[in-house]
């Protein structure tokens, strides 16, 4: 039984009916002489979650600015509900941890109500409606409590936290994810994979890149196998064949087969320089 | 008591202090409210660059008009908001990295100016003025035209204060909640440049950075919301031009420069003594810990 999702304010693009929920066909994206993706294809349908792996420079990051609508592909098109995504405000980029200044002067609650902007429309303050909704929103990833600390004050896992409420302030339909786990303990990690199965009721898709080949293949429906073209998408245990690895890790990848299957050590690392 | 009031009310006979206490306080207000996101965004050699790029400008006014002022602040303003958007440009195309390309601009621009100015015989006390500025000079139209400028600046920030801070904190979240992210950035531009327009003949172009930097930065160390860090900001640069004035007027130092020393020993204090981000409050934190 799909839910009805009903916006608070129109939408800049209606959703079209019976549309793929995000189609990416033939994505080409080059710039000064280097091709950071190669003629990628793939399809999700609404609700579904999807890891995108691949070694550091896969284009991971570049891929999901395209599909956001940051990055404009040199050929191919992205289309989210039939639509090409700069017309939607339902896409939220949630961005690496080291990519934000964290000494941004804001609290939790300011950064989350930044996400009603762009539904607020110009020359418009925040009212009522849109405080509620930061609450409620905060309150899903629970993080009621820290409302007004200053960003600086939390911790990597409440940060990440944080960005998923403002993703929600957004409403946003499609959450693309840079590297949301990396650099955070187990318990965090494992917070931030319950609030995704949280949000899973709410029909809201979501692609996480990851370097964890492991908890992809434990935790999400399908993965994206990347490595500037597409290595492989589909179910875990599809993609995740030894030649497919290698392919996309070559020799930073160790395969170490056991008796309950095989268990990846990848020893790529996880700045996420891309 | 008495001989302090008399000391603060006695050089408000003079009809020029009482216009250049207006204008500094104008000039402080506005300066530090645009100067927030100056700060925020990165923009401080912009804005240094942008103050001196625009002496060609004034320049070419002042010799047209020979020193009336209406010409200078329009040449000035047509100029700086050129410049603002030519420098915007050369940002976006990125052929060479944008802070030697500005660089390169202000430079350029700045030498032009001087040139122009050289060919006039009082070459050395005109430049002085629009190098530190003339704040004793200003004339009531001048303190119009001031106002005016600041008014438009504080008003459109009034209006765009949600998709500023956006811009700033996060660009691309401007694009994913599809705010017109350029014409933000270039209007966010156009205003520093106006704000210096309207501040060129209180502190001139050589400090100008100071007023749009220094007081923002100051409240920053003392506050965690944007919101306030404006307030705060405004506040101390209004302050530190009254303040900087009078001094000025006491021990006879020049008054833009008492201006930005006055403002930058705000910042020293809060450098040290600020209630979190202060360095005698961390050297005790570090030592508790």
């Amino acid at each position: 039984m799909p839910v009805e999702h009903k916006p608070l304010f129109a939408r800049p693009v209606d959703h079209e009916e019976g549309a793929p929920f995000l189609d990416v066909s033939h994505v080409t994206l080059r710039y000064d002489g280097h091709t950071a993706l190669e003629d990628v294809s793939f399809g999700l349908s609404a609700g579904e979650r999807v890891a995108v792996v691949g070694p550091n420079g896969a284009g991971k990051s570049t891929l999901f600015k395209v599909i956001a609508g940051v990055l404009d592909p040199t050929a191919g098109q992205v289309r989210v509900a039939g639509h090409c995504p700069a017309g939607h405000i339902c896409i939220a980029f949630v961005p690496q941890r080291s990519q934000v200044d964290w000494r941004f002067p804001v609290s939790v609650a300011d950064v989350v109500m930044m996400g009603r902007a762009g539904r607020l429309g110009p020359l418009r303050y925040p009212g009522r409606r849109d405080r509620e909704s930061v609450r409620a929103c905060l309150q899903v990833v629970g993080l009621a409590d820290l409302a007004n600390r200053q960003i600086s004050e939390l911790s990597g896992g409440q940060q990440q936290r944080m960005f998923i409420a403002r993703a929600l302030a957004q409403e946003a339909e499609l959450m693309l994810m840079d590297e949301p786990l990396t650099g955070l303990d187990l318990p965090s990690q494992e917070q931030i994979l319950d609030i995704l199965d949280a949000l899973r009721a709410r029909k809201v898709t979501v692609m996480v890149a990851t370097h964890d080949l492991n908890l992809a293949a434990e935790r999400f429906d399908s993965v994206l196998l990347l490595n500037r073209r597409v290595l492989g998408f589909g179910r875990p245990a599809e993609v995740f064949g030894e030649a497919q690895l290698r392919e996309a890790y070559g020799g930073h990848l160790h395969l170490v087969p056991t008796t309950g299957g095989t268990i990846v050590l990848s020893d790529t690392c996880c700045e996420g320089h891309e | 008591m008495t001989v302090v009031l008399d000391g603060i009310v006695a050089p408000l006979r003079y009809a020029f202090m009482v216009r250049g206490l207006i204008a500094v306080v104008i000039v402080g207000i506005v300066c530090a409210t645009i100067g927030s996101y100056v700060v925020l965004r990165g923009l401080a050699f912009f804005g240094d660059a942008l103050a001196h790029a625009i002496l060609p400008g004034v320049a070419v006014g002042y010799l047209m008009s020979g020193g009336a002022q209406g010409p200078v602040f329009l040449w000035g303003l047509v100029t700086a908001v050129l410049t603002a958007i030519g420098i915007g440009a050369i940002g976006q195309g990125a052929r060479v990295k944008e802070d030697a390309a500005i660089g390169v601009v202000f430079a350029g621009m700045f030498a032009l100016g001087i040139a122009l100015i050289s060919t006039v015989r009082s070459y050395a006390v005109d430049l002085a003025h629009f190098m530190f500025g003339d704040v004793l000079g200003v004339a009531p139209t001048d303190l119009w035209l001031t106002g005016a400028l600041g008014a438009v600046v504080l008003l459109t920030i009034l209006l765009l204060y949600k998709e500023f801070m956006v811009l700033c904190f996060d660009p691309v979240l401007a694009v994913t909640l599809r705010l017109p992210s350029t014409l933000l950035h270039y209007l966010l531009l156009v205003l520093i440049a106006l704000t210096i327009v309207s501040a060129l003949q209180t502190v001139g172009v050589a400090l100008m950075v100071a007023m749009l930097v220094t007081p923002p930065s100051t409240a920053y160390l003392l506050t965690r919301r944007l919101s306030t860090m404006m307030f705060l900001g405004a506040l101390l640069g209004a302050l530190a031009g009254v303040v900087g004035l009078y001094l000025s007027y006491y021990i006879s130092i020049a008054s833009g420069a008492a201006i930005v020393l006055v403002s930058t020993a705000f910042f020293a204090a809060a450098f040290v003594f600020a209630p979190h981000k202060g360095v005698l409050r961390r050297r005790l934190r570090r030592e508790a810990s």
